[in-house]
């Protein structure tokens, strides 16, 4: 037997003790992933310093401020989470109890990336857990210093219900012949495919968090100084190996050479004349990837940065004008610090523009005009929306985080990752008796029983209204009470 | 040819008709129209396709369907409008919602035990979430495929919603188009190759599979009343139905006692004969009736057993003491079978349905609370209903939908307006606060992480509509209180 198979058996071993449905469990096991965090913060600085030249302060900022808030929110959301729902009845179940009752789906299968090893890779293993699932985590091979930190987690988690299995092309595939009741996989769209065919053989569910080209489309009706400033802390965080990075811009030919030198203005403020020597400047992970983008700039004018050096993985931030639809950089999501401008005739030719391509994991508008935006919401479709900044969207609990179309299926963060990784199973809880009421059901069937359903199972009723109106008629009365004895 | 009707259907979702609230209320109006209009035709599509009575067509096609229309239409505007989400201080002036979006062209592929609802209800969805949708009646069924096929053009945008009919091949053509979404209803062996098609495309799917529901009857409950309804649900049209109850466990002592319910209940439902009943359905076809029949292999006929190939009739039949390994208990029975196993305790009949696929539905019948707890908490299925069957598919209010092999995603009422919209997380700000953001930009130093820190960690209350009519509602009430206490004293 595989490692692999060794691995997912033993989990589902696990899972089958029924130690896991216990919220203490969870709770306990949540918190020790807060203290691998705390207690390995060096180890873990120094791993992502290794893999992508993090700094310290951006690790803090990127990887663990994000983890260490989901974690710390499930903690004290999870009985709210883990607890039945009650929903609306109708006249037929008015005395029945009726409700959704969240439940683990199982053995998980946790799929990381490399840009963000340590945020990506953990933030769902923190649904995972909450859900009362086991978990196999299978950080990214590519961030192998960060890989071999997160094997230090079974010192900290339940081993067997939350192995870490690390390995490269082959050890994935091998898990992806195993059954798993949900596969949560964050990466490319290539591979996001192979991962759903995998999953189709055992129905299992997916969430792919994948990614594409995020426009972003700066109206000439706006404050260009201050949308550059959030567009070059957008596209360089990381060295613009993020997958919600503005990918590229979309502007009219009249604003392109303001754009152009406030980016390169604010790359001076935020990574001083010389990035290479600045510590919060990144690096591209490997050679393979530094190739990749070198290559995409063949066929363009550079208009800020474009110098390299191969052997650091450095490419300076860089930013392309007049780029076209044809241009190399256009083909595939950059993912590297490389910023094409590309200019358009006006707020429909870039909606146009938009929609001929896949639906993109965000989308960016800077415009001081409302209906600017409220045309570019209506006119096309992303995975998100943000008007008049960048990447923040991702740092807010209560808004889901996902893709649509190409760029992904499924959404998380904060209560969705509880909600995606778990199953939520609708309950009807009836009594034996009133079985005189089920008379209309059973045949002989007669036009009268008909009627009687009928009125029964069309019957709306809105119990939150009724309440409300017995609330101002209470209100109403008490007022009226009141008034007259004021009067008198 | 299918190629056509998609590229079609997406050309007419591109117009950006559907987008429009009116369009898609008018939509829905016409398909009501429809169902109620031509529910003379309709119900002898079904009788001739199942021998479905015209009152378990309106039971069990059309009043679940015509509820979710009517819920459709009034709720539209709801649905489909902003919903706004608690902030944080970081976002306190922002607008933070989730907008409610089309995803483009469905495919909906329907099942033949229930041609209509099970085609339409999806359907229903798909136009309230202002999609353009590809409708794959099942071709088993017939007459009703041949009846949609007529009527929906004549009702619906037939751009918008076309139909298309035909059989494997029709339908392996359809699946090697792109779609937004698939929505599937059928066996879990179809729904793998949906899912595997789906998956070239990265199309999101809903596949409303079925399984093994099992009924477990505690010997500690009203027997008589639980027999007759399971009686019902499992009979209903002649057994081929995703929830019926597949198969029954109780304990040995109480097995007498539960066929002979049963039989009672079966004169009373069918007082001269199954067979003559107008009430009692067929097999869909002689592929099916050939199956079940072998099904009834190595087992006791404790009631019926009778049939009829040339009808496709399957009499009401009750197996007893049918062990595990017997062929019955290896598929989905979908048809007049009720096998009866016999367990020994609560614990044994948990572990017998653990052991096995997570079913579409499990049924529990007892009145005491803590076996019903037990079986919640140690089993899974898709959905459940206690001390009856079925019921919980009638509850709008519930997502209805599998688990594992019995499916995956949710529908009925809002949940499918809900299953097929996207939901696209929207953050508008301002360029106002620029300050704020210092925290952020590099170069980065310890302070600014940590004023970084206390802006995303805090939260702010959500202040909706609701939330406002809540305080100033306590706020007038209390006021009023106070004053009514100060004019009596």
């Amino acid at each position: 037997m595989s490692t692999e198979q060794l691995a997912v058996q033993q989990a589902r071993k696990a899972f089958l003790t029924g130690r896991s449905k216990p919220l203490e469990y969870r709770i306990q096991q949540l918190k020790n992933l807060s203290r691998f965090i705390t207690e390995r913060e060096k180890d873990i600085t120094d791993a992502l310093r290794k893999d992508l030249y993090k700094s310290e302060n951006s690790t803090q900022l990127y990887e663990i401020l994000g983890l260490v808030g989901e974690i710390n929110l499930a903690v004290s959301k999870l009985s709210e989470w883990a607890a039945p729902r009650p929903v609306s009845k109708n006249l037929l179940t008015m005395s029945d109890e009726v409700f959704i009752h969240p439940e683990p789906l199982g053995v998980v299968l946790i799929i990381g990336a490399w840009n963000y090893p340590i945020a990506v890779t953990l933030q769902p293993l923190v649904g995972a857990i909450a859900a009362g699932n086991a978990a196999i985590t299978k950080p990214s091979e590519v961030s192998s210093h960060t890989a071999e930190v997160l094997e230090l987690l079974r010192h900290y988690l339940d081993p067997e219900m939350y192995p870490v299995v690390t390995g490269g092309v082959p050890e994935t595939q091998e898990l992806l012949k195993q059954r798993f009741d949900h596969i949560f996989y964050t990466g490319n769209s290539t591979v996001g495919k192979l991962v759903m065919v995998a999953a189709a053989h055992h129905l299992t569910p997916v969430t792919l968090e994948l990614g594409g080209k995020s426009p972003c489309y700066i109206d000439k009706n706006c404050d260009i100084r201050i949308a550059c400033r959030r567009i070059t802390w957008g596209k360089y965080v990381n060295c613009g190996q993020t997958c919600i990075a503005p990918d590229y811009i979309l502007c009219e030919p009249s604003i392109q050479d303001k754009v152009i030198d406030e980016i390169q203005k604010c790359i001076k403020e935020f990574y001083t004349h010389d990035p290479k020597s600045f510590a919060d400047y990144g690096r591209i992970i490997n050679q393979r990837h530094f190739k990749r983008l070198i290559a995409l700039i063949e066929d363009s004018t550079v208009a800020v940065g474009g110098d390299s050096d191969e052997v650091e993985c450095y490419i300076a931030p860089t930013v392309l004008r007049d780029v076209t639809s044809l241009s190399k950089v256009m083909q595939e999501e950059i993912f590297g610090p490389i910023l094409p401008v590309v200019t358009i005739n006006g707020i429909k030719e870039a909606i146009q523009f938009i929609n001929e391509r896949e639906k993109p994991l965000a989308l960016y508008v800077f415009s001081s005009s409302n209906k600017v935006i409220k045309q570019i919401i209506s006119d096309t479709s992303s995975g998100a929306l943000l008007a008049n900044d960048c990447l923040v969207h991702y740092t807010i609990s209560d808004l889901p985080f996902g893709g649509v179309g190409n760029s992904g299926t499924g959404r998380y963060h904060g209560k969705y990752s509880f909600d995606q990784l778990s199953h939520l199973r609708s309950c009807l809880i009836k009594k034996l008796n009133m079985e005189m009421v089920n008379q209309m059901r059973y045949p002989p069937h007669t036009a009268e029983k008909l009627r009687w359903a009928r009125f029964f199972l069309l019957k709306q009723i809105n119990l939150a209204k009724w309440r409300q109106m017995a609330q101002v008629a209470m209100v109403a009365a008490l007022a009226s009470f009141v008034v007259q004895r004021f009067l008198r | 040819m299918e190629r056509q009707v998609v590229d079609k259907a997406r050309e007419a979702f591109q117009s950006g008709k559907s987008r429009s609230l009116p369009y898609r209320k008018q939509q829905l109006r016409a398909l009501h129209r429809l169902i109620t209009e031509r529910q003379a035709d309709i119900a002898q599509a079904l009788k001739q396709d199942i021998n479905k009575s015209v009152y378990d067509t309106t039971l069990f096609e059309l009043i679940g369907l015509e509820n979710d229309i009517k819920l459709a239409e009034s709720n539209l505007v709801d649905w489909a409008a902003p919903r706004p989400v608690r902030k944080n201080l970081g976002t306190a002036n922002d607008d933070v919602y989730i907008k409610p979006e089309p995803l483009g062209v469905v495919l909906i592929i329907g099942a033949w035990n229930y041609p209509w609802s099970l085609t339409l209800q999806p359907l229903v969805g798909a136009i309230a979430a202002g999609n353009a949708a590809v409708v794959k009646p099942s071709e088993l069924s017939e007459h009703s495929a041949g009846l949609l096929k007529e009527l929906l053009p004549q009702y619906l945008d037939k751009e918008m919603y076309p139909v298309v009919t035909g059989g494997v091949p029709e339908t392996q053509e359809l699946l090697k188009q792109r779609f937004d979404h698939i929505f599937y209803t059928g066996n879990s062996t179809v729904g793998k190759l949906v899912l595997e098609a789906a998956a070239r495309h990265l199309t999101p799917v809903t596949l409303e599979l079925g399984g093994k529901s099992p009924c477990y009857i505690d010997r500690n409950c009203d027997i008589a009343v639980a027999c007759r309804r399971i009686t019902w649900g499992k009979f209903a049209n002649c057994g081929q139905t995703c929830i019926a109850p597949d198969y029954i466990l109780c304990e040995a002592s109480i097995q007498d006692r539960i066929i002979e319910e049963i039989g009672n209940t079966l004169r009373e439902f069918y007082p001269e004969d199954a067979k003559k009943s107008p009430d009692y359905g067929r097999i869909i076809n002689k592929r099916h009736f050939d199956r079940v029949m072998a099904l009834k292999e190595g087992c006791t006929v404790a009631i019926g057993g009778e049939s009829d190939g040339s009808q496709c009739y399957i009499a009401p039949t009750v197996l007893r003491d049918v062990l595990p390994h017997f062929r019955i208990m290896q598929e989905e029975i979908f048809g007049p079978l009720l096998p009866i196993i016999t367990v020994d305790n609560l614990s044994e009949a948990i572990n017998f349905i653990n052991t096995r696929e997570k079913p579409l539905a499990l049924y529990v019948f007892s009145s005491d609370k803590k076996v019903i707890k037990r079986m919640l908490t140690e089993t899974s299925s898709g959905g459940v209903t206690v001390n009856d069957v079925m019921m919980h598919y009638t509850l709008n209010s519930l997502p209805f939908g599998g688990v594992g092999n019995s499916g995956m995603g949710r529908y009925h009422g809002k949940h499918t307006f809900d299953q097929l919209s996207h939901h696209r997380a929207c953050l508008i700000k301002t360029f106002a606060m620029e300050g704020l953001n210092d925290a952020r930009y590099p170069p980065l130093t310890a302070a600014r992480v940590r004023r970084a820190k206390i802006v995303l960690q805090s939260r702010l209350c959500r202040c909706s509509g609701m939330c406002v009519w809540a305080i100033i509602s306590t706020i007038v009430s209390i006021g009023l209180l106070i004053a009514l206490l100060v004019v009596l004293l």
